[in-house]
């Protein structure tokens, strides 16, 4: 199990995503200017501030050349990551439907929220029950999840609204508390709290590690 | 030639940044404004302005979420 | 000594003269100074330079002499004053570099750039040295957030921290802000960086190797703050602020990012001779420094420095103030892959000088030469002043305006907890990110201290790094020296909370002007306080900022010399929270805690006056009762430990319930003589609240410091008992509905 983080410029998160990840398996940083994936089960597209944020967050990073391996590899069916801006990356790129915008609050937000688990559809809950209250940090100004009402529906109607925040904890103002949403195929999953930031009890949390775990897990007989 | 593109929330999506100037002006005394959108200018200077629609639609904007105007000095044609 | 003046800059101009100097903040002796250091009168470039490194800021002539008094040696120090950075050995082959640095002035004329900044300087004062920054702290001061441009400085400030620190991924871990109105005018923004490197990768700034290369790395070069150094850092603010704010700097925290990765990948490859940040009086201080520390010469070509605006003059490009930059010094035969490894940085980098062995700074534009000067005469020859220090005859600082009357116990404890100074700060911090890195194991308002962990290591499998920052200006204006005194003891109150010992300090002095006798006074008894209190401890100043001249029309500030600790601990696992968290547990007021309501939170709601003096600490037992508090946090026999500060032991208890979300009972004894008030309100050093089984709590006695079961966790309710009668029985939730009021602030 070998998983792929990727270094933007202006990355923030994507070592401690890299220390996550080695705790269920190999993991390696890409460099954004690569083109070439080398082999990799997993791609963990980080948080931070790629490019600064500038223009709008993910905006510049979708066009980096390691994001058409990435996109090939997401059709080919490979698990694909996408926390904060990762996930913001992944709206800009057209990988996850909607959009971030900026929190309701206008503010940088750092807190623990409850997040609930409401899909198994992603590898990354694929080994985690539906109705599962996790605690996983959240840590950002864009990140209100936006999308038309009828793609909502039909977001949920598919299963794919993976991550809730619990009911009064919303973060950022984002519709119907979305925290975290899946591709049509359910290997792409991109989401705003960051669990890389909670696999240790140490350090608050060790409820972010169970999406490792499930990604390891489901892909072990391939792997394997 | 310049060109200056002025991009927008939609209409509908929420702009908090818009309300947070909305409710800061009556303060002020300001108390006939109705509505504020707040977005961005991105001032370009090029040679070929054909190509701006493109540049909008994909960086410049998020088409899902913005609008834009593309506004040229006086005289170019697009 | 250069025979033949260079060529006046640009020819056309004459000789800026006494009259240039003065404008350039030079006293008419300094300026005579300079010529008989030259041989002759300087031009334009010259007397920019000298001006600008024979500042406050540059060459702390009013506080040189001080500074010297403190103690700077210690046996885990491993880089001490002068470097850009102080550092203290962890253990594991790693070493801790911290610093903290004022940003006031800048601050008060553009919150968020001045805030933005003043991180992105500390960040690069820390990577100068070859760590890379694992924390920030700050602290900050504002008039009352009464006034609207208080609630604007706070805004913005708090704003600007948090975009450069969560953009650049080096996470907010702690701090301190407290409003008083004598920071109306004048706000203070200080900020501290902590970083981590293996000790034998830190690198020292010295220049060194004639002929080997200068390079500028990162930003273009602008008309940012040009003047700023002399005219920001160190005038009195006064009219016509408004007017400075086009030499205001702009931080980019994405072109600091890169740079800052770039810089600590060229230092793992050894690719560095020495490296250096871009500060106040930028390319002039950074290399006339780095020359001088390596006893060589240097010349820059200002020809060769990109610029992003056009008709730069080369005094301009030498004291541009412009970020994001860092000059280094680069063997010929690495120079190539320098260049390399920056492009894949994207951080632009351009050889712009030599080193040479003249001992001579010459500036040259396109080969001819605009400046010469000796490095000697520009880094060590500025004058230093003695301070005429004279106590004032009364308490210059009028009696804060009152806010309460008449208030019943319960009543000031709700009046404590939602006054601004004592407020919850969640708030501010969640505006930070404090857990970037995965090291923060207890984040804002979990504990006393900030607690980082380190790499495991064979003896240590959990260790970890305390931090706290803190200066009550109120006390220190009281009597700076038993004022500074509590700052120190209460930074390391703070670590033995959390079960650390501390290693070193960094501190940050901001007075008023040190040519007025009061302002001397306060500085030198100040660091008199701040000398003894850290020889008490046994620890080192490793470094530290001075900020003078901070006043405004209606005189200074009160004295905040802002002390940063860095301390260390065993085990992370059992650093102490401050939370109330198992029913049934007795809770200890643990130290020689002497309660006194003179200069105390609630004498200021009160409106009442500063005293002029505060009772004396005795110093060693408050260090004896931090020990039994550290060994008992260390242990793990206690539940939770938290000191005795603002508001005094009420305030305190009530703080412990709230982080637990559980209520408490306690019985006070007082004084005799001393009413409730003093017993629940009353402050000073010393004072410690532990909760945990009875028979550890009881363990604590075993040696000489005074500890006292005083109540027990439980219920939903903080009920105080003071001589049997009961005078504070509020529910818990209403304690926490008192302690959200800055919320209001930012909504």
């Amino acid at each position: 199990m070998r998983f792929g983080v990727v270094r933007f410029p202006g990355s923030c998160d994507e070592v401690d995503a890299q220390l996550a990840a080695s705790r269920v398996g190999e993991a390696v940083l890409l460099w954004h200017a690569e083109r070439d994936l080398g082999r990799i089960d997993v791609v963990v597209v980080p948080g931070g501030f790629s490019y600064g944020d500038y223009l709008r967050p993910g905006a510049i990073a979708r066009f980096a050349p390691v994001m058409d391996a990435i996109a090939e590899f997401a059709r080919a069916g490979g698990p694909v990551l996408g926390i904060c801006n990762g996930f913001q990356v992944l709206c800009e790129a057209g990988m996850l439907p909607g959009a971030l915008l900026p929190n309701r609050g206008l503010r940088f937000v750092c807190r623990q929220p409850g997040v609930r688990v409401e899909s198994t559809a992603s590898p990354f809950t694929a080994a985690l029950a539906v109705g599962e209250r996790l605690s996983i940090p959240v840590k950002h100004t864009t990140g209100c999840y936006w999308a038309p009402e009828h793609q909502l529906d039909r977001l949920e109607a598919e299963n794919r609204v993976v991550l809730r925040y619990c009911p009064g904890q919303n973060p950022n103002g984002s519709m119907r508390d979305i925290a975290g949403v899946c591709n049509e195929a359910g290997n792409v999953m991109g989401l705003m709290p960051h669990p890389e930031h909670a696999v240790d009890q140490l350090t608050g949390s060790a409820d972010g590690l169970r999406l490792f775990e499930s990604v390891a897990q489901a892909l072990a007989p391939v792997a394997a | 030639m310049k060109a200056r593109v002025l991009v927008r929330p939609k209409s509908g999506i929420l702009d908090p940044q818009g309300q947070a100037v909305q409710r800061a002006l009556p303060a002020l005394g300001f108390t006939d404004v109705h509505e504020v959108r707040v977005g961005r200018l991105i001032e370009l200077e090029l040679d070929d302005p054909t190509r701006l629609d493109e540049m909008c639609e994909r960086l410049l904007t998020n088409p899902l979420v913005e609008d834009y105007e593309v506004l040229l000095e006086e005289g170019a044609r697009r | 000594m250069s025979a033949v003046a260079p060529v006046a800059e640009p020819e056309r101009q004459a000789l800026p003269g006494l009259a240039g100097a003065q404008a350039l903040g030079l006293t008419e002796d300094e300026y005579a100074l300079i010529g008989q250091k030259l041989g002759r009168e300087p031009n334009l470039v010259e007397l920019a330079m000298f001006s600008l490194l024979w500042s406050e800021h540059c060459a702390y002539k009013h506080s040189r002499r001080l500074l010297a008094t403190l103690p700077s040696a210690g046996e885990r120090l491993v880089m001490g004053p002068g470097e850009n950075a102080g550092a203290v050995d962890v253990g594991g082959g790693l070493a801790v570099a911290f610093k903290v640095e004022s940003h006031n002035h800048p601050s008060a004329v553009e919150p968020f750039q001045g805030a933005a900044t003043g991180v992105g300087g500390i960040l690069r004062d820390v990577f100068a040295v070859g760590a890379r920054p694992i924390a920030v702290l700050d602290s900050l001061r504002f008039g009352d957030p009464s006034s609207e441009r208080s609630r604007y400085l706070l805004d913005r400030a708090v704003a600007g921290i948090g975009h450069y620190g969560n953009s650049i991924g080096v996470p907010t871990v702690g701090g301190e802000v407290y409003f008083e109105e004598p920071y109306e005018q004048n706000c203070l923004v200080n900020a501290m960086c902590i970083g981590l490197a293996p000790r034998e990768r830190l690198i020292r700034s010295a220049a060194a190797g004639p002929g080997n290369v200068v390079v500028l790395l990162g930003a273009s070069t602008g008309r940012d703050g040009i003047g700023g150094a002399s005219v920001l850092a160190s005038a009195e603010l006064g009219e016509g602020d408004a007017a400075k704010r086009p030499s205001v700097q702009i931080g980019d925290p994405f072109a600091e990012k890169k740079l800052l990765e770039c810089c600590l990948e060229l230092l793992e490859r050894g690719l560095l001779v020495a490296l250096q940040d871009l500060g106040a009086a930028g390319l002039t201080s950074s290399a006339a420094e780095m020359a001088s520390k390596g006893g060589v010469g240097v010349e820059i070509d200002v020809a060769r420095v990109p610029l992003r605006e056009p008709g730069m003059e080369p005094f301009e490009i030498m004291i541009s103030e412009s970020q994001e930059r860092m000059l280094c010094v680069v063997a010929p035969r690495r120079l190539d892959e320098v260049l390399g490894l920056c492009a894949r940085w994207e951080t632009q980098a351009t050889a712009i000088g030599t080193i040479t062995d003249s001992g001579r700074f010459r500036v040259l534009s396109d080969g001819a030469v605009v400046g010469d000067v000796p490095i000697g005469a520009l880094v060590d020859d500025c004058p230093l002043y003695d301070l005429s220090p004279r106590p004032p005859g009364a308490q210059v600082y009028p009696a804060p305006a009152a806010r309460l009357t008449d208030a019943d116990p319960g009543e000031s404890l709700l009046a404590l907890l939602s006054c601004p100074n004592l407020a919850s700060r969640r708030p501010l911090f969640e505006q930070y990110d404090c857990l970037v890195g995965s090291r923060t194991v207890c984040r804002p308002e979990q504990a006393d201290a900030a607690v980082l962990r380190l790499p495991a290591r064979e003896d240590a499998p959990r260790p970890a790094i305390a931090t706290s920052i803190d200066c009550n200006g109120r006390r220190v204006a009281c009597d700076p020296r038993s004022g500074t005194r509590e700052a120190v003891l209460e930074c390391a109150a703070n670590l033995a909370c959390v079960g650390a010992e501390p290693l070193g300090l960094t501190n940050c002095l901001n007075f008023g002007n040190p040519e007025k006798a009061l302002v001397a006074w306060q500085l030198t008894e100040a660091v008199g306080g701040l000398g003894e209190a850290c020889r008490a401890l046994g620890i080192p100043v490793v470094g530290g900022n001075v900020s003078l001249y901070n006043e405004a029309g209606e005189g200074p500030i009160y004295p905040t010399p802002v002390v940063g600790m860095v301390g260390e601990l065993p085990d992370a696992a059992r650093a102490g929270g401050l939370a109330f968290a198992r029913a049934g547990d007795g809770i200890a007021l643990v130290g020689p805690f002497a309660p006194a309501l003179a200069a105390s939170e609630l004498a200021r709601l009160r409106g009442e006056a500063l005293p002029g003096g505060l009772p004396a600490a005795e110093v060693a037992a408050v260090v004896a009762a931090q020990a039994a508090v550290r060994a008992a946090v260390r242990a793990g026999v206690v539940t939770s430990a938290h000191d005795v500060a603002e508001g005094g032991l009420a305030v305190a208890l009530a703080e412990c319930c709230l982080a637990g979300g559980v209520g408490a009972q306690v019985s006070l004894a007082g004084r005799p003589g001393g009413g409730p008030d003093e017993a629940l309100f009353g402050e000073g050093p010393g004072g410690f609240v532990l909760s945990g089984p009875d028979d550890a709590l009881r363990a604590l006695a075993a040696g000489a410091t005074p500890v006292a079961i005083i109540g027990r966790v439980g219920g939903e309710r903080l009920r105080i008992e003071h001589e049997g009668e009961e005078v504070v029985d509020l529910a818990v939730g209403r304690l926490a509905e008192a302690h959200r009021t800055l919320e209001a602030l930012f909504s």
